[in-house]
């Protein structure tokens, strides 16, 4: 079911198309660096630290969960780019399974999300932070697991979305929401109840969490850590885990 | 032996009938085609026959595996170029068939010999290293050519190989596929709507909405259509007409300074012909019938006029007969 050959191939090619498209790896970055720098310092000057975090550190966790939100889904919707350009019918028609086509995918945007996650963390020592070593390596740990799960998500649309234009619409309708409704610039608990039922069934919310729980240690809620680390780690499984599944099985369709 | 048997092959789509009820086989070694009009259910049939689409009824199968149910043992055995291409723009010539091999799992011994090979026959060992987005639409077919063959498949499917292409890269190409099947051993099936390319096949099967209306070789296709026109012009028209129509018992019509005569089997009507005319014959010509005449026996129809129901095709058409009247 699972065939190691085709999986790798499919990550070397991503790979190489990431490393030789600078303009995709520069896009990624630019939002992060500029909501660190620009919006994070301008809003430490109105916001005083709280509980000894200032804002940037604040949002820290949620800026790295904003990077692997935006590169995962910009890998997941290749997909939709080699249907569009024909590529894809040479993977369908080899005598490969669905399945090792969708981990490929799932692998190498893991991969390229957890890359730009580091070049984030590399940025720390100019944000007037100041991280252990052991922090980085809990950091990289759930950074691999968020990009995993946002990266499986993007698979399952991507399976569905027949062409470019839907992607606009997944931008501001699921993209969007998903990140403003995750805590990732602003406390979510005091949000209404409404809005905060979206944040509850955000994968993102639980991701971010596992972040803060690494990187805002020992504060408490609205500017820490809502939930356990089991449980945001438990979602970040689960959700994976199902949407890889449906995402084979999608493609397995065949009208 | 047959490589691939299709028997009461029906593909139904909500309320079109897009295949209905064929049944074929196609010979191991053989030039099969598909010929018929855009919309006729060919690239339906191909699509079934190599497990994108999965049959309302009947069943295909190739080298013995069912289409259907063994998907991965009868894509193995098959190598695909379709109507648009479906190489990586951003990979070098090199990493597509690279990419190629690793997903039919090519022995890695092989895999750079084959490579070189491959495109050493498609003439493009000079290109190995460039992107193919720097191709012309000729060279990204040829390495498609070279990348449908690269795993050593039994099958090559060919569908509409030569859209978009000029009628010189057009014959090019048909000669790398017919110098690799005296290397490769390989079956050839494919389909087009341009009478000229069916020329190649060995048989062919004319389709019309989801039926095989007539299935034939080339030459036995033609036969279908009674008459070939046999030009004859000699030193007294006028008399050579009065004996034609004295001795076959044919009225001649005389155009433009000839004599045409349509008679069944013009090649032996010809000596007959100028045996019999006491008057001196200066030249003789053969016009045999085209494919196209054949279907439009059969239907009714040019493929040209169904061509034409089509926007696209059109524009197509349109394109086509413009830089004919430059040339």
């Amino acid at each position: 079911m699972i065939q190691f050959r085709p999986i790798y191939v499919i990550c070397v090619r991503e790979f190489k198309k990431f490393f030789r498209e600078k303009s995709r790896l520069l896009g990624t970055l630019a939002r992060p660096v500029l909501w660190l720098f620009v919006v994070g310092t301008g809003m430490s000057a109105l916001i005083r630290p709280q509980a000894g975090f200032s804002y940037v550190q604040f949002i820290f966790p949620g800026m790295i969960g904003m990077t692997i939100l935006f590169s995962s889904i910009f890998s997941a919707i290749s997909i939709v780019w080699d249907r569009e350009f024909g590529f894809m019918k040479e993977m369908l028609v080899a005598p490969i399974s669905r399945l090792s086509i969708v981990i490929g995918k799932a692998i190498s945007g893991t991969a390229i999300s957890v890359a730009q996650a580091v070049i984030i963390l590399i940025l720390i020592p100019f944000l007037g932070i100041t991280i252990t070593f052991s922090q980085f390596i809990e950091v990289v740990a759930v950074a691999i697991l968020v990009s995993f799960c946002i990266t499986s998500i993007g698979i399952l649309i991507a399976s569905r979305l027949t062409s470019l234009d839907g992607f606009n619409i997944l931008m501001n309708f699921l993209v969007m929401p998903m990140f403003f409704l995750s805590g990732a610039m602003y406390p979510v608990t005091s949000m209404p109840p409404a809005l905060r039922q979206l944040t509850h069934i955000n994968p993102l919310t639980y991701g971010i969490d596992a972040f803060k729980h690494v990187l805002l240690r020992g504060s408490k809620p609205p500017l820490g850590p809502e939930f356990s680390i089991t449980l945001d780690l438990f979602v970040m499984l689960a959700v994976s885990i199902v949407m890889l599944t449906l995402a084979a099985l999608s493609f397995r369709r065949k009208d | 032996m047959s490589l691939i048997n299709v028997q009461n092959l029906t593909k139904r789509f909500k309320t079109l009938t897009a295949v209905d009820d064929i049944s074929f086989t196609v010979n191991e070694g053989e030039v099969f085609g598909f010929l018929g009009p855009n919309g006729a259910g060919k690239t339906t049939t191909i699509n079934i026959l190599c497990t994108l689409l999965s049959p309302s009824a009947g069943r295909a199968e190739i080298a013995g595996f069912d289409c259907a149910k063994h998907s991965d043992k009868v894509r193995a055995a098959i190598g695909l170029i379709f109507q648009d291409t479906t190489l990586d723009n951003g990979l070098t010539a090199y990493e597509n068939l690279k990419f190629h091999a690793y997903l039919y799992n090519l022995d890695r011994r092989l895999t750079e010999r084959r490579i070189d090979e491959m495109l050493n026959i498609v003439e493009l060992s000079g290109r190995k290293k460039d992107l193919i987005r720097n191709f012309s639409g000729g060279m990204k077919r040829r390495l498609e050519i070279a990348r449908g063959l690269l795993h050593y498949p039994r099958v090559l499917f060919l569908d509409e190989p030569t859209v978009g292409l000029d009628p010189q890269t057009r014959n090019t190409m048909w000669g790398f596929i017919q110098d690799l099947r005296s290397r490769e051993k390989i079956t050839v099936f494919m389909t087009t709507h341009y009478m000229e390319e069916a020329e190649n096949c060995d048989r062919i099967a004319i389709m019309d909405h989801g039926k095989i209306i007539a299935l034939d070789t080339p030459s036995r296709l033609k036969e279908l259509v009674h008459g070939d026109i046999v030009r004859v012009v000699t030193a007294d028209n006028k008399q050579a007409a009065i004996e034609i129509e004295n001795k076959f018992g044919i009225i001649a019509r005389e155009e433009n300074g000839s004599l045409s005569v349509e008679t069944e089997h013009g090649d032996e009507f010809i000596p007959r012909l100028v045996n019999a005319l006491t008057v001196e014959t200066r030249s003789v010509s053969l016009q045999k019938p085209t494919l196209n005449d054949v279907f439009l026996r059969l239907t009714g129809r040019t493929i040209r006029e169904d061509l034409m129901e089509n926007g696209r095709a059109v524009m197509r058409e349109f394109v086509r007969t413009h830089r004919r009247a430059q040339r």
